[in-house]
């Protein structure tokens, strides 16, 4: 990460960039765009999905070259680029074709190298290999800095009880990094828990959206880890990261939403002529496209801060809670301008409404 | 690649206009805002001179360009970030330096070296809107008739920004009503013409040390060269669309401007507003989830998001121009979300501040007079969203009207 203060303003991408979003655009379109209504309606991603999405490499990118990785320079902004391409194909998909790489950032960024070691070999695969974190818990008025999962000091190593849940793709993952509160001190850490360890259960949940990403509630009563599975996270960080990420995937979403109601407005007639023609609907036009515009600024200026090494909380709390409410602004508005049609599930924006609800309550999916 | 952040020249120049600003703007706005009607304030004399010097005033053109990679940070960057910082401190103060009027934006865009060189260094008003016409620039009345050598101006003006302290104004003014668009063009009329009255200066909510002029031309006599581009009338409606729309490009160079100034006045009355509501003990650490917040700070972490949204449209569209890429749906944006935005930040963060709000002691009430113009001049909020419409759907001005 370069810190350059004299580089200019610039929305331009690298030549890297330029090729990648090529070849993330190409595998949205021919993997995810033809597959996504089919896969919601399923509440389960298509057949070997997530081993196609392995093959982009995304996961092995920042891994290490020792540990079997590419050993990219860790980039936020190519990372927010490559979710914005992903959402726009479809939420839930890139939610959890991202869900490995939040992983790999989270021990990168505050991983020893023994734990890096450890955890992100196995990763650094040819299949598709899962990890995931557990952040949230289920109440309302949820909040990070109150978590409810607890991890004691005990012989040898901690031992966790609570219970998480949103938690992507923990019925296939080999590692769930939980996010708890230490017991009897203020402050909180991540710990890496294996696949099948005693104490845990996993239990996949239904939502009104995201529903082919396989999310999950993590119960843990008494488990296990070693000493060597506390990773101390900075949690706020980490949630930082991870908002930026999400509205990234929004930002893509609510891109899909402007293309699919601009042929529309202009295809669909009412009183003899496109419904566009009219002022009410071409404003919500207008508007829409302005907003989706704002959004991606605020997650390209949050992530290139985060990229340049400058200090990025208030611009990722910024980013979390304009995006959040644009979007679903954008969502309730490309129904609304479908009219009665737009209430049918022949048509995506009904899906993209749901899956835009969970923008303002999903923290810690997509660590950029 | 991809970077928000400054270049440190265009902070060092964000942070002269901010000094400017804070010594010399903020401390004599109150002043201003109650003489309202005056000569241009003597305090800015000294201004217009400076920036004249610095080259940073419009008439002088780019200033100096950075760039790393052939990306260009440069004079519409520059413009943006000296008028956001400028419209901190008062607006209505920035509009009356000596030399930064829209006419002068105007002759930069479209006259010839003669012309920018005869005019540059005026401070040129800008005068379109008639009491018959507003948005709709291309109704307008005002006639010019080609006379000799002279162009001979008849028909009423309103509300021209600084055109009575102004050494000159750009007049749009029609050949041939029967003509449409393509007729109208538009006229630099110096100060002194005869046949040219200042019939009165109005009386505003806000901005008011900014002279707002109605103008009446009765037979007023211009230098035939006093007009800026073509004094053809487009016949092909090809030609007529380029006609109308070179001069309607203009805007595209204004608007960014203008969307600033609502984010300068938005941001003043912010920082007032936090530094108040710190002072009762309010604290914004940006540390639990918004709605977990208390109603106070989730509207003020709303309200700088929403800030932060109009600054980045705005740089995006500077640097679209500094860039040569084509921006008309981005200015529209950025001054369709900075005036928007702008408006109610001000008019909320009175609310906030209750009776501090809204006394004069204080500038929050003055901020919140002040930005409504915003999102009606330079192209109303709704004139804005129909180019952005217009833009993304693909629809002429006949299709959506």
């Amino acid at each position: 990460m370069s810190n350059q203060p004299h580089a200019c303003f610039d929305l331009t991408l690298t030549e890297e960039q330029r090729i990648t979003r090529e070849s993330i655009r190409r595998f949205a379109e021919s993997q995810i765009k033809p597959v996504f209504r089919s896969a919601d309606e399923a509440a389960q991603p298509p057949e070997c999905f997530y081993d196609r999405a392995n093959e982009l490499g995304l996961s092995l990118m920042p891994i290490p070259e020792a540990l079997g990785g590419a050993g990219m320079q860790r980039s936020p902004i190519s990372n927010v680029l490559n979710a914005e391409d992903l959402g726009e194909g479809d939420m839930s998909l890139a939610i959890g074709a991202l869900t490995p790489l939040s992983f790999i950032n989270a021990i990168l960024d505050f991983g020893t190298e023994a734990q890096q070691e450890a955890y992100l070999t196995p990763l650094a695969s040819e299949v598709c290999e899962v990890a995931t974190i557990a952040l949230m818990e289920p109440r309302a008025t949820f909040d990070a800095s109150e978590l409810k999962t607890v991890a004691s000091a005990v012989e040898g190593g901690y031992e966790i009880s609570g219970i998480k849940n949103l938690v992507p793709l923990a019925d296939q993952a080999r590692f769930i990094l939980v996010i708890a509160a230490l017991e009897g001190e203020n402050q909180r850490a991540g710990f890496v828990v294996e696949a099948g360890a005693a104490g845990i259960s996993v239990e996949q949940e239904s939502f009104m959206g995201l529903r082919p990403l396989n999310m999950n509630r993590v119960t843990l009563n008494g488990v296990k880890v070693k000493e060597s599975a506390r990773i101390n996270v900075n949690v706020e960080r980490l949630l930082d990261l991870s908002s930026i990420g999400l509205a990234a995937v929004t930002v893509g979403c609510c891109q899909a939403v402007l293309d699919y109601v601009v042929p529309y407005v202009n295809d669909r007639t009412a009183f003899g002529e496109p419904i566009s023609h009219r002022q009410s609907v071409a404003f919500m036009v207008a508007d829409l496209a302005t907003e989706v515009e704002a959004m991606r600024l605020m997650v390209y200026r949050a992530a290139s801060r985060a990229e340049l090494g400058l200090d990025f909380h208030d611009n990722a709390y910024w980013c979390r809670i304009f995006c959040a409410e644009k979007a679903m602004e954008i969502g309730t508005n490309g129904v609304q301008l479908l009219g009665g049609h737009g209430f049918i599930r022949e048509h995506p924006v009904e899906l993209w409404y749901r899956n835009l609800r969970a923008a303002a309550l999903l923290q810690g999916a997509v660590v950029i | 690649m991809i970077n928000l952040e400054l270049p440190q020249k265009l902070q060092m120049a964000q942070q002269m206009s901010h000094q400017l600003a804070s010594s010399v703007f903020r401390p004599i706005a109150r002043k201003y805002d109650k003489i309202e009607h005056c000569d241009t304030p003597e305090e800015l004399i000294p201004v217009g001179q400076m920036l004249k010097t610095m080259g940073m005033s419009s008439t002088e053109g780019s200033g100096k360009e950075g760039s790393s990679e052939g990306i260009k940070n440069g004079a519409n960057m520059m413009q943006v970030l000296a008028t956001g910082e400028m419209s901190w401190g008062c607006i209505g103060l920035m509009l009356s330096i000596p030399g930064l009027g829209l006419g002068n934006a105007a002759i930069q865009a479209v006259g010839t070296v003669e012309q920018k060189k005869k005019f540059g260094a005026l401070h040129c008003a800008m005068a379109i809107t008639e009491p018959g016409c507003g948005s709709d620039s291309a109704a307008v009345k005002t006639s010019a008739v080609l006379d000799g050598e002279e162009w001979v101006l008849n028909g009423e003006k309103i509300f021209a920004t600084s055109a009575s302290r102004g050494d000159a104004v750009v007049v749009w003014a029609t050949l041939d009503k029967n003509k449409g668009k393509a007729a109208i063009k538009s006229f630099v009329v110096e100060r002194g013409m005869p046949g040219m009255q200042v019939v009165r200066c109005e009386d505003k909510m806000g901005l008011r040390v900014s002279d707002t002029a109605a103008i009446v031309f009765t037979d007023c006599r211009i230098p035939k060269d006093n007009i800026l581009g073509s004094a053809e009338i487009a016949d092909t409606a090809e030609a007529r669309k380029k006609a109308f729309g070179g001069v309607m490009q203009t805007f595209d160079n204004t608007r960014p401007p203008v969307g600033a100034m609502a984010y300068g006045v938005a941001r003043a009355a912010l920082e007032v507003t936090k530094d108040l509501l710190q002072k009762e003990g309010v604290k914004f650490a940006y540390d639990r989830a918004i709605n977990n917040s208390s109603a106070i700070q989730a509207e003020l972490y709303r309200m700088e998001a929403e800030l932060e949204a109009a600054r980045l449209l705005i740089l995006k569209a500077a640097w679209m121009a500094d860039n040569k890429q084509p921006n008309s749906k981005l200015a529209s944006m950025c001054k369709a979300k900075a005036g928007r935005v702008g408006n109610d930040i001000t008019l909320k963060c009175v609310e906030l501040c209750g009776s501090l709000g809204y006394g004069e002691e204080l500038l929050l009430e003055k901020f919140a007079r002040d930005s409504k113009i915003l999102d009606i001049f330079e192209g109303t909020q709704q004139i804005q969203q129909l180019i952005i419409a217009r833009n993304v759907l693909g629809k002429s001005s006949s299709e959506l009207k």
